[in-house]
């Protein structure tokens, strides 16, 4: 296998294209809680389409991967506590932000966006805030 | 077509966030691990996907308009506001609980068992709910 370090690079590459791809022949920023919390709450109803179209590729995809590569296991916890309550400030949080890794963070800061950086700099830190305090004080994770 | 890149691009994000380990919720907790065992590897995910971007966004300053639509997106207002900071804070808290983020969850509902449904469907409901927190922070 490859060092994570050429693997997390080439992936990312691979992520940049997509998002270039989708912003110079659509016209559209590839964020993923956008896409998705569009169709949910209907305020992406003009493109319905589209967007599915897209989820239905993210969401298939790996299974090619796997294919391929071999190995897949995402290590999620199993404690349903940590999964809802996770899940529940991760939606809730994407969409009052207005975005998440993908929106703010790739797309935000290529674009020197000042609220995608804010946003990138406060949700990294925060992420880093629940670790030390659910890991390592409380040790819950 | 529209939908047809769309279907593309969705499918090349999938397969990036895989092979970068972004679905490996370990990987994304390390990395927020400071003071454990850090694994640096999601900042040359991150890297990786923003240099061909920011190439991306200067391409669209000198072309016109995108090949299938009739305009490139426009810089939202940049002026910082209550819910995109609470709603950072949310998500950054959250995060690092589970290691998951949207894009990941979704990559991963394939093979991620009852606990990326699970993830994914209060995440869902959670975005569902959103416009009604979100009048509350006005």
């Amino acid at each position: 296998m490859h060092p994570d370090w050429v693997s997390g690079l080439s992936g990312g590459l691979l992520i940049g294209f997509a998002a270039s791809a989708y912003l110079l022949l659509n016209g559209r920023i590839m964020g993923a809680s956008g896409i998705l919390g569009g169709l949910i709450d209907l305020t992406g109803y003009e493109n319905l389409l589209e967007r599915l179209w897209f989820l239905l590729g993210l969401v298939l995809s790996p299974i090619l991967a796997i294919q391929i590569a071999g190995g897949h296991d995402t290590q999620l916890t199993s404690d349903v506590y940590i999964i809802i309550a996770s899940g529940l400030l991760v939606g809730i949080g994407t969409r009052l932000a207005n975005g998440c890794t993908s929106g703010h963070g790739v797309c935000g800061i290529s674009r020197l966006s000042f609220r995608g950086i804010t946003a990138t700099i406060v949700y990294l830190l925060c992420g880093v805030v629940s670790t030390i305090f659910f890991k390592n004080l409380l040790g819950l994770i | 077509m529209k939908n047809l890149i769309a279907l593309f691009c969705g499918g090349l994000f999938g397969i990036g966030l895989f092979i970068s380990g972004m679905t490996n919720t370990t990987k994304v907790q390390g990395w927020l691990d400071i003071f454990g065992n850090w694994d640096p590897t999601l900042a040359f995910v991150l890297s990786g996907a923003i240099i061909p971007m920011a190439i991306t966004w200067n391409i669209t300053k000198r072309i016109k308009k995108p090949i299938f639509t009739d305009r490139f997106p426009k810089k939202t207002e940049q002026k910082l506001n209550k819910p995109l900071i609470i709603g950072s804070i949310m998500f950054g808290m959250g995060w690092g609980l589970s290691g998951l983020c949207p894009g990941p969850a979704m990559a991963s509902l394939s093979f991620g068992g009852w606990q990326g449904l699970m993830f994914f469907f209060t995440m869902a409901i959670g975005m569902l709910f959103t416009p009604l927190i979100a009048k509350y922070l006005k």
